[in-house]
Parts: structure tokens; sequence; C-alpha cells
């Protein structure tokens, strides 16, 4: 059960901006933008970055839905997310990718971590500043949403079908703000 | 130097706000209804400290005397007093609901499964209702946040605590959604 009462069955984070629209507003408003807006890394590779994070800090709801999200958006090559949640340098997906996932996992740890060779090592696989940015802010970003959700203990569904259906809502529909339930 | 170009020379995350105002106006809004919003029974001076507090276990020089030097603002206390917070998670200013909130931030920052129902019962026992511990978590969890994003891409920060302290009160006065980040 939830450390404070937010409203019942509503899993994740969407039980805790029911609870405080206020903040989740902004909170949604942020994860449109560095996960669906315009960026030189695609969609998929946005939320790849997202649940690979997400995984790293054992946020059981984040990086199932994320990587639902990510499958979806990798169409034609969902075996690819699952590669990278489970050996990241063994994938198959880019070079590109795999230096700033790399640098996504320092962010993980700690801002700090991340060192000039790191970058100098994205930046010779073709990354611009611009893809930079956006892979750190997205790490640094669910460094806040998986503490979020788990720090309030909030409702994690165990059913893999349950997160299938939240990555096919979030491809679809992008981050808007979910509305309470009406109370009967 | 940032690892990255940002095409100007503002300190830690008023830089990357500068770069890249998409996501910052995102920030901005949230820093604004977490820290400084008045509909809240945490005073501003209690956010801060919060958000100072988290900082300062990130390790994170910029954010941790920004908001140190506000919550100082605040508190009307010395700098000294604010790092003898940091240091032992509570002082004699800091009322025993507050002690309470800052030990949950202080799980928080080392990850959301840290916190458990006996810290949540300790903060209730203390006076905190669900929405004060509610934005504790996440006013830590997002300094978690905004840490990473300053320090990971490797943004430079006065090192003299003074040039802190002097803009605190102008901060204070303006908050968060600054239409110009030059300023």
């Amino acid at each position: 059960m939830a450390h404070i009462n937010v409203p019942e069955g509503v899993p994740g984070i969407r039980s805790l901006v029911m609870f405080r629209p206020e903040t989740g507003k902004h909170l949604y408003d942020l994860a449109q933008v560095l996960l669906r807006d315009e960026s030189p890394l695609t969609q998929a590779e946005r939320e790849l970055i997202a649940a690979y994070v997400s995984r790293l800090n054992e946020c059981v709801f984040c990086s199932n839905s994320h990587a639902a999200a990510a499958r979806c958006l990798y169409d034609g090559d969902r075996g690819l997310v699952d590669e990278v949640l489970q050996d990241m340098q063994a994938s198959s997906i880019s070079d590109k990718m795999k230096s700033l996932l790399h640098i996504a996992g320092k962010v993980q740890v700690l801002g700090k971590e991340v060192n000039a060779d790191d970058i100098a090592a994205a930046r010779s696989q073709g990354a611009t500043d611009r893809e930079l940015h956006d892979t750190v802010l997205i790490a640094a970003a669910f460094c806040m949403f998986n503490r979020y959700v788990d720090g309030l203990a909030t409702l994690t569904p165990q059913e893999p079908e349950a997160y299938a259906e939240m990555g096919v809502r979030m491809v679809e529909k992008g981050y808007v703000l979910p509305q309470q339930p009406i109370q009967s | 130097m940032a690892h990255i170009d940002l095409q100007n020379d503002l300190p830690g995350i008023r830089g990357l706000m500068a770069y890249r105002p998409e996501t910052a106006a995102h920030l901005n809004a949230l820093a604004e209804i977490l820290l400084r919003d008045d509909d809240n029974t945490l005073t501003r001076g209690e956010r801060e400290l919060i958000g100072t507090y988290v900082s300062y276990l990130n390790d994170c020089h910029f954010c941790q005397q920004v908001h140190g030097a506000l919550a100082g603002h605040y508190f009307e206390c010395s700098v000294e007093e604010i790092d003898a917070i940091k240091s032992n998670g509570t002082s004699d200013m800091v009322s025993p609901k507050m002690t309470a909130l800052l030990a949950i931030a202080a799980k928080v920052q080392q990850g959301g499964k840290q916190v458990t129902s006996g810290l949540v019962d300790k903060a209730r026992e203390a006076g905190a209702s669900d929405r004060e511990i509610h934005d504790t978590v996440l006013i830590s969890a997002s300094f978690c946040m905004f840490n990473r994003y300053v320090d990971g891409l490797g943004t430079w920060a006065p090192e003299d605590r003074q040039f802190y302290l002097n803009r605190a009160p102008q901060r204070a006065k303006e908050g968060y959604l600054m239409t110009d980040l030059k300023k």
C-alpha cells in the first residue's frame, strides 16, 4: 500500500499526479517535451534511455512501462529493447546509442561521474551537443520519476499485459495528465 | 567548462536553461510550485532546506549554495547554521517534524525504495500531513534530477559563497519563473 492516501487501484505515477495535479501537470509536461517533442533522438531512443535508467534504479513500474513504450516504437525490432535491458554493451544497438546509454548510466549514479572521456567517446560516434544534453536530462529526470514513484510506495502491477497496454497508450496519446476517476 | 557548447557563460542550471528553453519552462514551473507556491503548509524556508540538504548529499556545489543561501535568507540565519543542518540533518532551529521529513528526503536521495513505513509513521507522529510527506519526497526526487543535470553536463559554478548570498534576496523576491535568464 502506498505511504500516502492516493486513489486506490491506480498504479505508479498516475496515482501521485491524481493526488497532487498541481505538480503533476509540470511533470507530465516535462515528460512530453523530453520524450515526445522535437529532438535529434528518436522517440524510441528516448524511451529506451528512460527504461534503461529506470531499470538501473530498480523501479519496476517505470522500467516496465517505458520498455513497453519503447517496444511499440521500435516496431519491427522489439527484441532490441530487451537485449539492451539485459546487457547493453553486448546488445545489437548502434555504437552511438551505446555511448549515450553509457553516459545515462553514469548520470544514474551521480552527475559528477560523467567525465570528458565519456563525452569524447559519444562525440566520436557522432553524438551532437543536443543529443548529449537530452540524454543527460532524460537520465536525470528518471532519477526523479523513479524516486517519486518508489519513495511513496505506489501500486506496481505485476502482470506484463498491464504494461503492454500502458506502452500502447503512452505511444498513442503521449503524456497527458490523467484525471481523477469519479468517486461513486 | 561545460561538456557541451551552451552558447552562453551563465553558471549552473541557468546556462542549461538558456540553452534549452523548451525544457527550462517546465523545470522552472516545477521549482516554482514546489518551492515557492503559497498554497503549502511547509514554509518556503523549509522547502528550500530540503532542496539544500539533498543537493549537499548529491555533492552538487551550485545547487547547495543557491538553495542554502535562499534557506538562510528565509530562516534569517547564517550560512554556518545552514551548514550545520546539512551535516547533521537537523539543528536546534529545525522542528521535530522537519527533522523527520529531512530523514525521508535523505532516504529518497539514496533510492525511492529506501523510504520505509517506519520513517513515514515517524513523520506523521511528529505532525506531518500526507501532502507534506508527498512534497518532501517530490522535492527530494526533483533535486536528484536538478543536481544530476547540473553536474552531468559539467557546468561551471562560482566557488565564492558570497556570490550566492548576495543574490539570495533578489532570487527570493523574483522566484523561479524568470523571463530573462540572463539577469
